[in-house]
């Protein structure tokens, strides 16, 4: 697929004698919504933080929109339009909801500027555009430590999307979701999105999730991809059923993670 | 922020104009003060982004060396305080671009480090600074007029009190910008910021250059002030001095310096005369008050009781 917008090649890195990623090939076409499974450890956080800079692969190669990024620091690799959120969400929290994502709107436009305010009209104009399309709006002027776990978690996506990425990777969006708010929030996310044109890679432990909102899914294990393609060809492979979802299952039954 | 500064601000001024009017030795002690409060407007920045300096005494002494230097060959204020400006802006980026990698404990260490290099630098090399014994600045003209000494001191404070409030005006312009903003995020998260694409290192450098140009202000009124400079100034105690007023004057607001250092100066000098053994103690026993019951200092004190009486806007 050399059409692919992010594309992933032979991607290695361990950390002591555990190989986070053994040898991760994904490519990603524009538009694509691409959810990504597998078991705490599996190394799924760590292809997201090697995407975006944040750990550099020991081996392998990282490709965007046909150019090489690999290594690059996180900071040239936003600027060329791949944007991340976390599973635990990093929120500036001295500031209000409106002035997170204000500060990532501000970003790209005049930032270095020292003597306009930050929410002037303009910024304020285009924060408030992304709070209305993440239902935020009335928590607008809220500090960011009095947040509820979804309303962090959106916020936190809301702070990635405006930097009006090319694509957005994003680290258990619905993880510490209460089950029944889950599809709200990924109704909100995905309707952004789509919006927006976004590419979306999501990692996502409720296949029910999964089912819904993914064009492809890929199955992480041990650092390894076992498998990829259509949910609903991938969920029923009786080699995924046995490896990965039956330790999800398990995994959800047990109850919440505990995981950085 | 937000908050309106113009009616403290006012009331600040006509009181310390009133003051030295009915006790004239005041001008020398407010001028000194407003020096000090504008190094220390400088280490506010800093502590925006969470980081502390020990070490601003170093810019502080550069501005006022370079009074003392260029003064034989220049002898106008008006040209003067640039140059102490300039001058401190510039050792500012030099250590700024090695200083800003670091964080915390070793931001505030290596900060001290480079004061203290440039103490002994000033002590040792006596053939230009003639060492501890410092050098003696003659009076400078002011916009090309040579003043007595009593109109120059009226004049020195007008010029203090101006820049004070000018640059007290654009810092708080400042920090509602996002550079500003940006610096309470270097405090909380400061890879989220890089992950907007933003270098925090970047951000801090211009704080920090900014911080270096306001303390050579600084030092530049104050050898205007005090017509004298010694290594002193750039010695780590002075260093901590500014800290000290910044956490008496409390970070809230751009006043908070002004007003730290002005009761800093008035504590020091009155309890010096009156307790000469003791006046450090009562410092000491007022920083610790200050920071045990009283975190946002004495600006923090102030907004409390106004806002008790609904004095807000
Ligand atoms: N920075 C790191 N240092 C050391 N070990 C790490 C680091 N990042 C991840 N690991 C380890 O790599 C493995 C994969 O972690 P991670 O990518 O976070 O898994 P997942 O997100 O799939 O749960 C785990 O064993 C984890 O402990
Ligand atoms: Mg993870």
């Amino acid at each position: 697929m050399s059409g692919a917008l992010l594309s992933a090649r032979g991607l290695r890195i361990a950390f002591g004698g555990v190989k986070a990623a053994d040898g991760i090939d994904l490519d990603i076409a524009e538009g694509e919504f691409v959810a990504i499974i597998g078991p705490n450890g599996a190394g799924k956080t760590t292809f997201i933080n090697m995407t975006t800079g944040y750990l550099r692969p020991q081996a392998g190669t990282i490709t965007f929109a046909g150019e090489p990024i690999t290594g690059l620091q996180p900071r040239q690799i936003v600027r060329r339009g791949i944007a991340r959120s976390f599973q635990i969400p990093q929120l500036f929290t001295e500031h209000t909801v409106i002035e997170n994502v204000a500060l990532k709107v501000a970003a790209h436009r005049g930032f270095w500027h020292g003597l306009r305010p930050l929410l002037d009209r303009p910024t304020t104009a285009a924060t408030m555009a992304i709070l209305d399309q993440f239902g935020l709006r009335h928590v607008a002027e809220a500090k960011a430590t009095e947040l509820n776990e979804g309303t962090r978690k959106l916020t936190d996506i809301a702070m990635a999307m405006a930097l009006e990425p090319r694509v957005l990777l994003m680290d258990e969006p619905t993880s510490g979701v209460a089950s029944a708010e889950k599809f709200d929030i990924m109704d909100t996310l995905v309707g952004a999105l789509r919006a927006r044109g976004v590419t979306a890679v999501f990692v996502e432990h409720d296949m029910e999730v999964v089912e819904r909102y993914a064009d492809r899914v890929a199955v992480w294990s041990q650092g390894k991809i076992l498998a990829s393609g259509p949910p609903a060809e991938v969920l029923n492979d009786p080699a995924v059923l046995r490896e990965v979802i039956g330790v999800e299952v398990k995994h959800a039954a047990g109850g919440g993670h505990a995981h950085a | 922020m937000g908050r309106n500064l113009t009616l403290p601000t006012v009331l600040g001024i006509a009181l310390l104009f009133g003051l030295s009017f009915l006790a004239p030795w005041l001008k020398f002690v407010f001028t000194i003060a407003l020096a000090k409060g504008l190094a220390v407007l400088g280490i506010l920045l800093l502590l925006r982004a969470g980081q502390v300096s020990f070490g601003h005494a170093l810019y502080v002494a550069v501005g006022a060396y370079t009074v003392a230097f260029t003064r034989p060959v220049a002898g106008d204020v008006l040209i003067l305080l640039p140059l102490a400006v300039l001058a401190a802006g510039t050792v500012g980026v030099l250590v700024g671009l090695f200083v800003t990698r670091y964080r915390d404990i070793f931001f505030g260490m290596l900060n001290l480090a480079f004061s203290m290099v440039f103490y002994s630098l000033l002590e040792k090399l006596y053939a230009y600074t003639k060492g501890t014994d410092g050098i003696t600045v003659v009076r400078p003209s002011i916009a090309g007029v040579m003043l007595e000494r009593v109109p120059y001191e009226w004049t020195m404070l007008c010029l203090a009190l101006t820049l004070a409030v000018g640059l007290g005006l654009l810092a708080r312009v400042f920090l509602a910008s996002p550079l500003g903003q940006a610096l309470p995020a270097i405090k909380t998260r400061e890879t989220r910021l890089e992950f907007a694409g933003i270098s925090a290192k970047r951000v801090l450098l211009v704080s920090y250059v900014a911080s270096a140009m306001l303390a050579g202000l600084g030092g530049g009124l104050i050898a205007m002030t005090t017509l004298h400079v010694t290594p002193l100034l750039a010695y780590w105690t002075h260093s901590g001095e500014l800290v000290f007023i910044a956490i008496l004057g409390g970070g809230g607001a751009v006043l908070g310096p002004f007003l730290g250092a002005v009761v800093f100066e008035l504590v020091r000098v009155y309890a010096a005369a009156a307790f000469p053994d003791a006046w450090q103690m009562i410092l000491g026993a007022v920083l610790l008050a200050i920071i045990l019951f009283a975190s946002r200092g004495l600006w923090g004190i102030y907004e409390d009781l106004t806002a008790k009486r609904g004095v807000r806007s």
